[in-house]
């Protein structure tokens, strides 16, 4: 913290009422509205409504663009209205709070703006690792609780589901605190401990390698073993007479596989364990683990059998390197055809620095799922269903926080969003326990008034923009992409 | 351009909400359709430049005030301070103790003068100003704390009791407490009174130098906070129940003596789940909020 720009250490005043509170860094003002983030004033309405209590229907925070729509109804990169801090209607089947119009090329557009209550929501992880983390529908727990499961792997991640209603409101009370606490906290991006049944205890945070048992992973596979042979036969061909490549999925053998055979590299009287593929492909070499390639070995000979008298011969040099070049060892057989260690020629040394560098950077990341339920689209039209078939036509854009959505086919209004193309703190929850998360959507103005859209509380976008609580963001716009 | 505050109402279309810097109202009345016009006219309107009223006069009010005088200017402001005065000769105490039960009701008093209502309030953040014409009543709901839902309690002031004013402090809230109480909700006859007296009752729950408790100067948390450096409650731990018994019952003899003095008509005080009551005679048993089909008319929280 030693370089922050001395202005972020001091306190800031706040203009916005004539309180003109003073406000430290990381501080609210008495309003608890307005906060001192890095020497900035930012508003920080609360996410959190209160049911039964004071309900902020009648209070409108949007967040303008500086200049006007571009007349896309896709608004990506550009900033947005969004329905961080619209308030909610849940559970009142009242107009949404915000709902804005604006002429754009001579068709007024109209974005419903809201923020939905979740019961039926929760985020999918996915986890850039071969490491084991758990059998598939294992429970993933945070702070003892079950917030989810293990389900299915994926090429080079490990995939976990969390959150859903039977966690939120299915269990105790306090599983159902602690999944709405793990989804908000996962969903702003910021980092959670899970353990699984069974597997590790794993940090993850959205944008952010994975902790796996305290340590911190930093690159995928580059591909299966076998794929790695292929990818890598030709610059080992003539340096080294086998090379094993361990993967937990698929370990690749050099002198069997095809790549090896076309370039016409000698058998090696090499023996795997492990159940064979096809020719140069092992299945379950090992246990999966945390060891080499994903597997619970540490010593690599272990995934080998004595090697055939009447192939291999003393002398012989053997690579074995994990599918992430994490793990290698290079070895020579002795007289009596043991694998003895060796320090490991430069040139191969350099194979695997390429295998690390092909690696991509580990990341985990977080979809926030969701489904708009009836009181929510109660709330954009008097016709709730006509509003999910307008979206079905891509008549009507489904946005969440102004970042884009995948819709999922089918009924109802189930979406999903990167929570990393959100502005942060965009989650909320209530203690029913359900998640706040934003959702807009932007139609024809002609459109919303056909699907019975509540035209009376339509406001012009000007009228917001001389509303001193607008607050203008950025929206997230490059995040890390992977290269193939 | 002036800064307006802002207005609109709430779902239910009945109560009316104003908010302008950190002052927040719910505000609901009853009457004829032509009296309901009349009040809420007059809240909106004496409602619009309150706040610059009041933050004109605000380095005063945020200094200890003179148990004997008062040299503030504004109705609001020597509200305050009246509220604050029979307590300032033994403690440490600003007219902005009582800035929210002042402020609910001045409104109110300005939507009686233009109307006649059969009931009314002005909820200022938890501290309400009442009105109760013959045979009224009014239900107030409590949770210690706004964050958990739980087990409530109610209370129930009707016409013939001379309460009309409910509010509530501790250390959940927005304002700083001195004391470790979750809650006190204090009864008296104006909201001006119970907000200073809860105050002071809150401040008076306390466990000196118990290592659970973490403490702050006010002014490294707000630095125009009127507390200063005064030792501010941030955090209180798990407490055992002799421990919890002796913080109440701090609170509750404080509470007595200015029940004595005539200076409140009740209090209830939570702590770690645990309530005292002290002279509430309509105070309602325990009800389950997801259960109650009970219209609970205003939730206090801290």
């Amino acid at each position: 913290m030693l370089t922050d720009p001395p202005a972020a250490a001091e306190k800031i005043r706040c203009d916005a009422c004539p309180v003109m509170c003073y406000i430290k860094p990381g501080a609210a003002g008495a309003c608890d509205r307005y906060a001192n983030h890095d020497g900035q004033l930012v508003r920080v309405d609360p996410h959190i409504v209160l049911e039964r209590t004071v309900s902020h229907g009648g209070r409108l925070v949007p967040f303008q663009a500086t200049g006007d729509w571009d007349g896309k109804i896709v608004q990506e990169q550009d900033v947005f209205v969004t329905a961080i801090g619209a308030g909610t209607t849940y559970p009142d089947y009242k107009p949404a709070p915000f709902i804005v119009s604006s002429e754009v090329d001579g068709v007024d557009m109209v974005t419903v703006v809201t923020e939905g209550i979740f019961s039926y929501c929760g985020v999918k992880v996915k986890i850039d690792t071969d490491r084991f983390l758990g059998p598939e529908t294992a429970t993933v727990r945070a702070q003892g609780e079950a917030v989810g499961h293990v389900t299915t792997s994926e090429y080079g991640s490990q995939m976990l589901s969390l959150g859903g209603v039977h966690h939120l409101t299915g269990g105790s009370k306090k599983e159902g605190r602690v999944t709405c606490d793990t989804l908000m906290d996962l969903s702003n991006c910021k980092p959670v401990e899970l353990t699984i049944d069974g597997g590790a205890t794993v940090v993850v945070q959205a944008g952010y390698p994975p902790i796996v048992n305290g340590v911190l992973e930093e690159r995928m596979r580059v591909g299966c073993g076998s794929a790695t042979i292929g990818m890598f036969a030709k610059q080992w061909h003539g340096k080294v007479d086998e090379v094993v490549v361990v993967d937990d999925h698929i370990t690749g053998v050099l002198s069997e596989h095809q790549a090896g055979k076309v370039l016409d590299v000698a058998d090696t009287g090499i023996k795997m364990k492990g159940r064979r593929s096809t020719p140069g492909r092992y299945f379950q070499v090992a246990e999966p683990g945390t060891g080499w390639g994903g597997t619970n070995i540490s010593d690599p000979l272990a995934i080998l059998g004595p090697f055939d008298p009447k192939v291999a011969r003393p002398g012989m040099t053997v690579l074995m390197v994990s599918t992430t070049g994490e793990h290698a060892a290079y070895f020579e057989l002795d007289e009596a055809l043991k694998p003895i260690e060796k320090p490991m020629p430069a040139d191969l040394k350099l194979s695997v620095e390429r295998i690390q560098e092909n690696c991509e950077p580990a990341l985990c990341t977080v979809l926030f799922m969701g489904g708009a339920g009836g009181s929510l689209r109660a709330g954009v039209t008097d016709n709730p269903v006509r509003l999910t078939r307008s979206v079905k036509e891509a008549l009507t854009r489904v946005t969440s926080g102004g970042a884009p959505v995948y819709v999922w086919p089918g009924g109802g209004i189930t979406f999903m969003v990167d929570v990393r193309r959100l502005p942060a703190g965009a989650f909320g929850y209530v203690p029913t326990p359900a998640l706040v998360a934003p959702i807009e959507f932007t139609l024809r103005l002609s459109d919303y008034a056909a699907l019975g859209g509540h035209m009376d509380h339509v406001r012009p976008l000007a009228s917001l923009k001389t509303n001193a609580d607008a607050r203008q963001v950025t929206a997230p716009q490059s995040l890390p992409e992977k290269r193939p | 351009m002036k800064r307006l505050p802002q207005i609109g109402f709430l779902a239910d279309g009945r109560r009316l909400h104003l908010q302008d810097g950190p002052i927040d109202l719910i505000v609901e009345a009853r009457g004829s359709e032509k009296s309901l016009r009349a009040a809420y006219r007059a809240a909106i309107s004496r409602f619009t430049g309150l706040l610059d009223e009041l933050c004109d006069e605000l380095p005063l009010l945020r200094q200890a005030a003179d148990p004997r005088a008062c040299s503030l200017k504004g109705a609001i402001a020597r509200r305050m301070h009246a509220a604050v005065a029979p307590f300032a000769a033994e403690h440490f105490i600003t007219p902005m103790a009582a800035v929210a039960g002042s402020v609910a009701e001045e409104i109110l008093g300005s939507m009686l003068d233009q109307a006649s209502l059969t009931r009314a309030f002005v909820n200022n953040g938890g501290d309400v100003a009442l009105h109760l014409a013959e045979n009224e009543q009014f239900t107030v709901g409590m949770m210690d704390r706004p964050d958990k839902f739980g087990l409530m309690r109610t209370m129930i002031i009707d016409a013939s009791d001379v309460s009309r004013g409910v509010a509530t402090s501790g250390r959940h809230g927005r304002s700083f407490s001195l004391g470790i109480a979750d809650a006190v909700t204090v009864l008296a006859r104006t909201a001006a009174q119970a907000d200073a007296a809860a105050t002071i009752i809150a401040n008076a729950v306390d466990l000196p130098g118990h290592p659970a408790i973490v403490r702050c100067p006010a002014q490294d948390l707000q630095p125009d906070s009127d507390l200063g450096v005064r030792l501010v409650t941030r955090e209180v731990g798990l407490l055992a129940e002799f421990e919890i018994a002796v913080g109440l019952s701090a609170g509750a003899e404080k509470a007595r003596t200015l029940l004595a003095a005539g200076l409140i008509d009740g209090a209830a005080l939570h702590l770690q789940g645990e309530t005292r009551v002290i002279a509430l005679k309509r105070f309602g048993a325990s009800v389950s909020t997801g259960a109650s089909a009970r219209v609970i008319e205003s939730l206090i929280h801290a």
